[in-house]
């Protein structure tokens, strides 16, 4: 091949690269291992110092959840064709393209709306890039949000809105863990952009009052974005029928691993509104007639509007985020159909529920928000019990179990706290350990 | 219907005769994509059927909460069930089984026509290693005594990348290239808001050549962007241009390089440090850096920052467009600003994620990055080491100039710029001249390349170079791949000679033919989802 292209060597490839830029030592990485089996006995050592969630109890979520992932949504998201496909055509990639118009249009159904994205890198972008959109669409400066909002979520929406862009906190009501309508009523300006709230909230409570949160949001010339679990879908009124502009939430729930929090996918959605429309960053796929009748289409929508046609004079940026896993949740709906959402919803509310009861018996554990509607997750407030939650955590950890997530640094207002989440996945036998192991940490 | 024309006169004449070989396979092979012609997965929906049961309630549960989901007010309550489809479990599998048939992976086809990507083979072992419920079903909250495993992975990644690209330190948070981009754009900003100067340094220079994030991170963010585009001569930035445009506004310059043409930028030096003498921060993209692995690196030329695309350069699969995986290295300098938290090594030897960054940007995404991303990552770097690294680098180069001189042969075809010189891991080429011949456009050459089971991408838009296309062959292909692609693509050149039409109306073997494009751009007639479809083109009633 040198002498085919007439090169001395392959330095000669090289040539405009000036010595002063050539590495003058080789890498100094660890040797290789150079056989297969080498190199998965040296991962799985690895992989070995962990121990998972089937090993361990887990009521972990706060925003990444144990769910059950059915066989096929990890069957089909490890073909082949789709895991290694990327960037091409309709003409190459029509499945691609159908695979991700039809997980878009199952969200559709889901959210009741009609326009839904393909998926951006998380849910985190997501609301972050909603908030954008609603500036955008106002011409207006603040974005209001929920003061229950995790703090890594905020921080990223900070980031994502500076310089231009101001984002308030709204506190909820102490008593519910809604958001405080009054609050709300206070902080809006003649230059609210958006008012985002979550359901359910990131602490678990089912946000009732997210019918007035849109009307007030409306009422002060803002958009209202709801946030939203799609797993809690099946039973819980979407965003759109609370009267949101913009929904907007991650995915990862829906037939995706943990994976460590790398299991992430976020979707916008909105109505079929031309000036909505052009304010999505993200690729936006639609189906067409083709030469042949009967036979249906794929391709990009409005692609004017994203930086791959415009540079900098398209809206904020796309680029590669998370598209297998928009695939994945498109077979995740389709294999729960309807009835399947349905019964999830009812299962994980129950099972909740149940778990609050076992908990709020334990003497000195307190449910700030028990009287409130919950879908997957609560809080359990260990102020009583005079222990902190890391200090309770440890002690379950060694009983095998992770109890939740501590909220003390994030929620200093809590008091030392923990955020549990119960999910299809917990029997009630799981729940009745966890009850009794935590009470017995804290006897 | 469309016949097969072009198919059959390439037919070898069968002869059944008894102890005659079976004839030579023709060049290019006879490629037909499956066509399965599938309905919309709503459409296959059968009232009652089911894919999967999740758990009921249990009675013993029931019996102490009864169904808490009817105790939600109205309004609060989904009111109608989704309008999901309803499959049974095998409906489903044939259905995404025949779409992802209908789908041309990297491990399907030579892949080198999808240029600036890096499509390299990704090691099946790799993927298999994720799968275990070790990396899989491990929550991101775990108390890190449980999660020491994947801890080491990341620190050790870091630090493998952090001696590929010569700085300090390195985020694994982003999800992919672009959000690299924004995570580098957001700590040169929150730089020079560190020293007071944020409302003073409001622009960043960029590059026509550079990929359009970082002209649009930057313009997100909240700066000013000036682009410098290529000398027609070299297709490099000048640096007169850079000097004209710098100044005490610059916050700092976003560049590639090689850019998308793959010709090595040898003054990068030069640039870095007009940019630091005016105070301004130089990021380096390394998306292309495949061709350069242990010959050249971000530190030797200066740089503060650099970002690598992990589905890339480093092998993770392409997934559709993702998940993949973006790394951000920095210098020491601004290692403070890195989004928290980090993965540090305490002094007993363990590992622990550091939150306590108080200079730290914004979350870039949830928790720590795309892990199964990263466990392939490391584990594609543990089976090269550095000798193995240089040689995929020379590899790649070697491929690459070898399929320009198979590309240049076909006539018609140019490489722009900078002629007669070495290209790094790609080419952007131009079949202008084949355009002007045959009044065949680049994109129907394109559709005409699917044809033949490969995959041919333009150009990052604007399109500079007319008629373009983009090759990067990467290390994975062998010599006679390359023929193979560089004889589909001069069979096309033929084709177009011969008889135009035939290219005008592809594709012809494909899953689907031509899209009717004007829809999908008119906002009385584009349809995003099923029920825009329902709704808008055939009238019907959806709920909502």
């Amino acid at each position: 091949m040198l002498d085919e292209v007439g090169a001395a060597s392959v330095d000669d490839f090289y040539a405009d690269i000036p010595p002063s830029l050539r590495l003058d030592r080789p890498l100094d990485l660890p040797p290789p291992l150079r056989s297969e089996a080498e190199l998965v006995r040296h991962v799985e050592e690895l992989l070995a110092r962990n121990r998972s969630t089937r090993e361990l109890l887990s009521f972990l979520g706060a925003g990444c959840y144990q769910h059950h992932v059915p066989a096929v949504c990890d069957e089909i998201n490890g073909r082949a064709e789709f895991l290694t496909a990327y960037a091409g055509e309709p003409y190459e990639d029509h499945g691609r393209f159908q695979a991700l118009f039809e997980y878009c249009s199952m969200m559709g159904e889901l959210l009741l709306m009609d326009v839904v994205n393909v998926p951006v890198y998380d849910g985190f972008q997501a609301a972050a890039t909603a908030c954008r959109m609603a500036a955008r669409l106002t011409g207006r400066r603040f974005v209001l949000v929920p003061a229950t909002m995790g703090r890594d979520k905020l921080s990223k929406i900070v980031d994502y809105l500076r310089p231009d862009l101001v984002v308030e906190e709204v506190a909820a009501d102490p008593a519910t863990g809604e958001l405080s309508l009054d609050a709300l009523r206070a902080a809006l300006c003649d230059d609210t952009a958006a008012v985002l709230y979550e359901i359910p909230t990131y602490l678990g409570v089912v946000e009732t009052g997210a019918a007035a949160i849109c009307e007030i949001a409306h009422e002060g010339g803002a958009l209202a974005i709801g946030s939203v679990d799609p797993s809690t879908l099946g039973i819980l009124a979407p965003p759109a029928s609370a009267g949101a502009d913009l929904a907007c939430g991650d995915i990862q729930p829906l037939g995706i691993h943990q994976h460590f929090g790398g299991g992430h996918a976020g979707f916008i959605a909105s109505h079929d509104v031309l000036r909505v429309v052009a304010e999505f960053p993200s690729r936006l796929f639609g189906i067409t007639p083709t030469a042949e009748s009967g036979e249906y289409g794929f391709g990009d929508v409005f692609y004017e509007r994203t930086s791959f046609a415009r540079r900098e004079d398209g809206k904020e940026w796309v680029g590669t985020a998370a598209a297998l896993w928009g695939i994945t949740a498109g077979v995740y709906l389709a294999l729960m159909g309807p009835a399947g959402m349905r019964e999830l919803g009812e299962t994980m509310m129950a099972r909740t529920r149940y778990a609050m009861a076992r908990l709020g018996a334990i003497p000195g554990v307190r449910l700030p928000f028990a009287d409130s509607h919950h879908v997957k997750e609560f809080v359990v407030d260990l102020t009583a019990t005079g222990r902190t939650a890391a200090e309770v955590s440890a002690a379950m950890v060694e009983r095998g179990i992770l109890p939740g997530v501590d909220l003390s640094g994030q929620f200093p207002w809590l008091g030392p706290s923990m955020l549990v989440a119960v999910t299809e996945v917990h029997t009630r036998a799981d729940i009745d350990r966890l009850a009794d192991s935590l009470a017995e940490v804290l006897a | 219907m469309t016949t097969e024309h072009d198919v059959a006169s390439a037919e070898p004449t069968v002869d059944y005769g008894p102890g005659r070989p079976i004839g030579p396979k023709p060049v290019p092979r006879r490629f037909h994509q499956a066509r399965w012609d599938e309905p919309i997965i709503f459409e296959l929906s059968i009232s009652g059927a089911r894919g999967i049961l999740p758990p009921l309630t249990e009675p013993a549960i029931a019996a102490v909460v009864g169904n808490p989901a009817d105790a939600l007010p109205p309004g609060v309550r989904r009111e109608r069930p989704p309008t999901l489809p309803e499959l049974p479990q095998n409906v489903v599998v044939r259905h995404y089984d025949r779409l992802s048939q209908e789908t041309l992976g990297a491990d399907l086809n030579i892949d080198v026509g999808q240029g600036t990507c890096t499509m390299k083979y990704s090691p099946k072992v790799n993927d298999q290693l994720i799968r275990s419920h070790r990396a899989a079903d491990l929550h991101p909250l775990q108390d890190e005594s449980t999660v020491q495993g994947m801890l080491e992975i990341m620190w050790r990644l870091e630090r493998l990348l952090a001696e590929i690209s010569g700085l300090d330190r390195v985020t694994l948070q982003p999800g992919a290239g672009s959000a690299a981009i924004w995570a580098n754009v957001s700590m040169i900003r929150a730089y020079h808001a560190s020293r007071g100067e944020a409302d003073r340094r409001t622009e960043i220079v960029t590059t026509l050549y550079s990929h359009p994030s970082n002209a649009a991170c930057a313009r997100t963010a909240g700066f000013d962007v000036i682009t410098l585009r290529p000398d027609p001569t070299t297709g490099l930035p000048r640096l007169d241009d850079l000097r004209a445009v710098v100044g005490e506004r610059t916050a700092g310059l976003l560049i590639t390089n090689p850019e998308d043409t793959g010709i090595f930028n040898p003054d990068i030096e030069s640039f870095v440090r007009v940019v630091h003498e005016a105070g301004g921060l130089a990021s380096y993209d390394q998306a292309n850096a495949n061709g350069t692995l242990g010959i050249t690196n971000a530190a030797k030329a200066g740089f503060d920052l650099c970002h690598f695309n992990l589905h890339k350069t480093f092998s993770t699969p392409h997934a559709c467009g993702g998940p993949a995986a973006g790394a951000s290295a920095v210098t020491a300098r601004l290692a403070p600003f890195l989004p928290a938290p980090t993965v540090e090594r305490a002094e007993d030897g363990a590992f622990y994620l550091d939150h306590d960054r108080p200079l730290a940007i914004g979350k870039i995404r949830p928790w720590y990055g795309v892990a199964p991303n990263l466990i392939r990552a490391y584990a594609w770097i543990m089976s090269l080491g550095a000798d193995g690294l240089r040689e995929v680098a020379e590899i790649a180069v070697l491929n690459n100039n070898y399929l320009m001189k198979r590309i240049l042969e076909i006539a018609g075809v140019t490489a722009p710029y900078a002629v007669g010189r070495r290209r790094i891991e790609q080419v952007r080429y131009s079949w202008q001249g084949l355009t002007d011949e045959t009044g065949v456009t680049s994109e129907e050459i394109g559709w005409r390349a699917a044809d033949h089971g490969v995959h041919f991408w333009q150009s990052h838009h604007p399109w500079v170079v007319p008629e373009p296309s983009t090759f990067e062959p990467t290390e994975s292909y062998s010599r006679a791949d390359l023929d193979e692609y560089a004889a589909i693509l001069a069979r096309v050149a033929q084709e177009a000679r011969a008889d135009p039409d035939l290219v005008h109306t592809a594709p012809h073997r494909s899953a689907v033919h031509r899209n009717a494009h004007a829809p999908l751009d008119d906002p009385d007639r584009w349809a995003v989802t099923w029920r825009a479809y329902r709704r808008k083109i055939k009238g019907e009633e959806v709920d909502g």
